[in-house]
Protein backbone atom coordinates (compact mmCIF):
# COMPACT_ATOMS: atom_id res chain seq x y z
CA UNK A 1 0.00 0.00 0.00
CA UNK A 2 1.16 3.37 -1.20
CA UNK A 3 -0.18 5.98 1.40
CA UNK A 4 -0.46 9.77 -0.04
CA UNK A 5 -0.64 12.96 2.05
CA UNK A 6 -0.94 16.25 0.75
CA UNK A 7 -1.96 18.35 4.10
CA UNK A 8 0.50 20.38 6.65
CA UNK A 9 0.72 18.23 9.49
CA UNK A 10 0.96 21.37 11.76
CA UNK A 11 -2.97 22.42 10.43
CA UNK A 12 -4.42 19.11 9.50
CA UNK A 13 -4.42 15.61 10.88
CA UNK A 14 -4.04 13.34 7.38
CA UNK A 15 -0.15 12.43 8.32
CA UNK A 16 -1.70 11.43 11.79
CA UNK A 17 -4.19 9.41 10.07
CA UNK A 18 -1.83 8.29 7.34
CA UNK A 19 0.94 6.84 9.70
CA UNK A 20 -1.74 5.22 12.32
CA UNK A 21 -2.72 3.30 9.10
CA UNK A 22 0.61 2.57 7.73
CA UNK A 23 1.28 -0.70 8.27
CA UNK A 24 4.98 -2.28 8.42
CA UNK A 25 6.70 -2.42 4.74
CA UNK A 26 4.01 0.07 3.08
CA UNK A 27 5.64 3.20 1.74
CA UNK A 28 4.35 7.67 2.69
CA UNK A 29 4.46 10.12 0.05
CA UNK A 30 4.44 13.67 1.15
CA UNK A 31 3.84 16.03 -1.57
CA UNK A 32 2.28 19.44 -2.01
CA UNK A 33 2.20 21.02 1.67
CA UNK A 34 2.90 17.79 3.45
CA UNK A 35 6.49 17.81 2.57
CA UNK A 36 7.18 20.48 5.39
CA UNK A 37 6.78 17.39 7.41
CA UNK A 38 10.18 15.76 5.95
CA UNK A 39 12.27 18.76 7.28
CA UNK A 40 14.36 18.90 9.70
CA UNK A 41 13.33 20.97 12.97
CA UNK A 42 9.61 20.69 12.70
CA UNK A 43 7.51 19.51 15.14
CA UNK A 44 5.67 16.95 12.52
CA UNK A 45 9.46 15.69 11.62
CA UNK A 46 9.94 13.75 15.00
CA UNK A 47 6.84 11.42 14.04
CA UNK A 48 8.04 11.02 10.09
CA UNK A 49 10.96 10.15 11.46
CA UNK A 50 9.73 7.83 14.21
CA UNK A 51 7.91 5.91 11.67
CA UNK A 52 10.53 5.37 9.42
CA UNK A 53 11.54 2.12 11.18
CA UNK A 54 8.59 0.53 9.61
CA UNK A 55 7.76 2.94 6.38
CA UNK A 56 9.74 4.14 4.02
CA UNK A 57 8.87 7.73 3.36
CA UNK A 58 9.02 9.66 0.30
CA UNK A 59 8.76 13.55 -0.79
CA UNK A 60 7.87 15.05 -4.14
CA UNK A 61 10.97 17.56 -5.04
CA UNK A 62 9.31 19.86 -7.18
CA UNK A 63 6.75 20.78 -4.36
CA UNK A 64 9.94 20.57 -1.64
CA UNK A 65 11.96 23.48 -4.29
CA UNK A 66 8.50 25.68 -4.49
CA UNK A 67 8.60 25.59 -0.87
CA UNK A 68 12.48 26.66 -0.07
CA UNK A 69 12.36 23.41 1.96
CA UNK A 70 14.91 21.03 -0.44
CA UNK A 71 18.53 21.58 1.74
CA UNK A 72 16.51 20.84 4.46
CA UNK A 73 14.89 16.98 4.10
CA UNK A 74 15.57 14.49 6.73
CA UNK A 75 17.94 11.94 6.56
CA UNK A 76 16.33 8.32 5.61
CA UNK A 77 13.67 10.50 3.02
CA UNK A 78 13.63 9.60 -0.50
CA UNK A 79 13.34 12.38 -2.45
CA UNK A 80 11.42 11.74 -5.90
CA UNK A 81 10.58 13.91 -9.18
CA UNK A 82 6.84 13.23 -10.79
CA UNK A 83 8.71 10.30 -12.84
CA UNK A 84 9.25 8.97 -9.33
CA UNK A 85 5.92 9.56 -8.20
CA UNK A 86 4.20 7.38 -10.96
CA UNK A 87 6.48 4.76 -10.36
CA UNK A 88 5.74 4.01 -6.75
CA UNK A 89 1.98 4.36 -7.47
CA UNK A 90 2.47 1.43 -10.28
CA UNK A 91 4.47 -0.50 -8.03
CA UNK A 92 2.66 -1.06 -5.00
CA UNK A 93 -0.48 -2.68 -4.96
CA UNK A 94 -2.68 -0.13 -4.06
CA UNK A 95 -3.06 3.62 -3.31
CA UNK A 96 -4.71 5.48 -0.40
CA UNK A 97 -4.80 9.37 -0.81
CA UNK A 98 -5.72 11.33 2.64
CA UNK A 99 -7.14 14.14 1.56
CA UNK B 1 -13.84 49.35 3.97
CA UNK B 2 -16.83 51.74 2.55
CA UNK B 3 -16.81 54.04 5.56
CA UNK B 4 -13.42 54.45 5.25
CA UNK B 5 -13.75 55.31 1.32
CA UNK B 6 -16.08 57.89 2.28
CA UNK B 7 -14.32 59.68 4.77
CA UNK B 8 -11.58 59.70 2.64
CA UNK B 9 -14.00 61.29 -0.22
CA UNK B 10 -15.23 64.02 2.26
CA UNK B 11 -12.48 64.82 4.70
CA UNK B 12 -10.03 64.72 1.97
CA UNK B 13 -7.61 63.20 4.84
CA UNK B 14 -9.74 60.51 5.77
CA UNK B 15 -9.33 58.21 8.99
CA UNK B 16 -6.20 55.92 9.67
CA UNK B 17 -7.34 52.52 11.51
CA UNK B 18 -4.92 49.99 12.26
CA UNK B 19 -5.41 47.21 9.98
CA UNK B 20 -3.90 44.12 10.54
CA UNK B 21 -3.31 41.07 8.08
CA UNK B 22 -2.84 37.67 9.54
CA UNK B 23 -1.22 35.14 7.75
CA UNK B 24 -1.50 31.50 8.88
CA UNK B 25 -1.11 29.38 5.53
CA UNK B 26 1.59 27.79 3.45
CA UNK B 27 1.98 29.64 0.35
CA UNK B 28 0.62 26.87 -2.81
CA UNK B 29 -1.34 24.41 -1.02
CA UNK B 30 -4.11 27.04 -0.82
CA UNK B 31 -4.30 30.34 -2.54
CA UNK B 32 -4.73 32.13 0.62
CA UNK B 33 -0.90 33.39 0.58
CA UNK B 34 -1.41 34.83 -2.41
CA UNK B 35 -4.73 36.40 -2.27
CA UNK B 36 -3.85 38.03 1.13
CA UNK B 37 -1.04 39.41 -0.29
CA UNK B 38 -2.60 41.18 -3.12
CA UNK B 39 -4.90 42.62 -0.82
CA UNK B 40 -2.38 43.75 1.33
CA UNK B 41 -0.98 45.67 -1.67
CA UNK B 42 -4.12 47.28 -2.49
CA UNK B 43 -4.87 47.56 1.20
CA UNK B 44 -1.42 50.04 0.75
CA UNK B 45 -3.46 53.02 -1.74
CA UNK B 46 -5.41 53.57 1.17
CA UNK B 47 -2.84 55.08 3.42
CA UNK B 48 -4.22 52.88 6.74
CA UNK B 49 -1.63 51.88 9.54
CA UNK B 50 -1.06 48.24 8.06
CA UNK B 51 0.70 45.49 9.73
CA UNK B 52 1.55 42.12 8.65
CA UNK B 53 1.56 39.17 10.74
CA UNK B 54 2.83 35.38 9.90
CA UNK B 55 1.77 32.91 12.39
CA UNK B 56 1.65 29.04 12.01
CA UNK B 57 2.21 27.68 8.64
CA UNK B 58 1.74 31.36 7.68
CA UNK B 59 5.51 31.85 8.41
CA UNK B 60 6.35 29.29 5.86
CA UNK B 61 5.40 32.25 3.03
CA UNK B 62 8.53 33.67 4.26
CA UNK B 63 11.18 30.95 3.47
CA UNK B 64 13.81 32.07 1.15
CA UNK B 65 15.06 29.86 -1.61
CA UNK B 66 11.85 29.02 -3.47
CA UNK B 67 11.92 28.07 -6.90
CA UNK B 68 8.62 27.13 -7.91
CA UNK B 69 9.69 26.01 -11.55
CA UNK B 70 8.70 22.80 -10.98
CA UNK B 71 5.11 22.89 -9.88
CA UNK B 72 4.77 25.03 -12.85
CA UNK B 73 2.92 28.43 -10.01
CA UNK B 74 4.14 31.38 -9.74
CA UNK B 75 6.75 32.44 -7.02
CA UNK B 76 5.43 35.30 -5.28
CA UNK B 77 8.04 35.16 -2.67
CA UNK B 78 10.03 37.79 -3.67
CA UNK B 79 6.78 40.07 -3.76
CA UNK B 80 7.01 40.08 -0.12
CA UNK B 81 10.63 42.43 -0.70
CA UNK B 82 8.37 44.76 -2.40
CA UNK B 83 6.17 45.62 0.46
CA UNK B 84 9.02 48.35 1.76
CA UNK B 85 8.12 49.82 -1.16
CA UNK B 86 4.73 50.09 -0.86
CA UNK B 87 5.30 51.57 2.66
CA UNK B 88 4.17 48.35 4.35
CA UNK B 89 7.12 47.91 6.86
CA UNK B 90 5.51 46.62 9.93
CA UNK B 91 6.10 42.89 9.41
CA UNK B 92 5.79 40.38 12.52
CA UNK B 93 6.36 36.95 13.36
CA UNK B 94 5.58 34.81 16.19
CA UNK B 95 8.53 33.08 17.79
CA UNK B 96 6.75 29.96 19.04
CA UNK B 97 5.82 29.17 15.15
CA UNK B 98 9.13 29.57 13.72
CA UNK B 99 10.30 27.03 16.63
CA UNK B 100 7.61 24.44 15.90
CA UNK B 101 8.89 24.76 12.26
CA UNK B 102 12.75 24.55 13.15
CA UNK B 103 13.29 28.19 11.43
CA UNK B 104 14.95 31.45 12.43
CA UNK B 105 15.31 34.88 10.67
CA UNK B 106 17.98 33.97 9.15
CA UNK B 107 15.51 31.28 6.91
CA UNK B 108 12.87 34.30 6.11
CA UNK B 109 13.92 36.62 2.82
CA UNK B 110 12.42 39.75 4.26
CA UNK B 111 13.35 41.68 7.68
CA UNK B 112 10.90 41.40 10.41
CA UNK B 113 10.47 41.58 13.97
CA UNK B 114 9.58 38.85 16.29
CA UNK B 115 7.33 38.47 18.77
CA UNK B 116 6.27 36.25 21.12
CA UNK B 117 3.02 34.94 21.55
CA UNK B 118 2.06 37.62 24.60
CA UNK B 119 3.95 40.20 22.24
CA UNK B 120 1.77 39.08 19.07
CA UNK B 121 -1.68 39.35 21.49
CA UNK B 122 -1.58 42.52 22.52
CA UNK B 123 -0.57 44.02 18.89
CA UNK B 124 -3.58 42.23 17.73
CA UNK B 125 -5.54 43.67 20.58
CA UNK B 126 -4.94 47.24 19.83
CA UNK B 127 -6.26 47.01 16.48
CA UNK B 128 -8.93 48.50 14.32
CA UNK B 129 -9.25 45.87 11.38
CA UNK B 130 -7.86 42.20 11.72
CA UNK B 131 -8.23 40.26 8.43
CA UNK B 132 -7.25 36.79 8.28
CA UNK B 133 -6.05 34.51 6.17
Amino acid sequence: MLHIVNKSATERNSLDSALRMATKGSALLLIEDAVYAATKGSVAAEKVQSAMADVQIYALGPDLDARGMSARVLDGVKVVDYGGFVDLVTEHNSCQSWL
Amino acid sequence: MSDMMDDMEEGGEGVVKKFMFVNRKAPHGTIYALEGLEVVLISAAFDQDVSMVFVDDGVYELIKGVNTKGIEVKDFSKTYRALEGYDIEKLYVEKASMDARGLTEDDLIVDVTVLDSNEMANLMAEQDVVISY
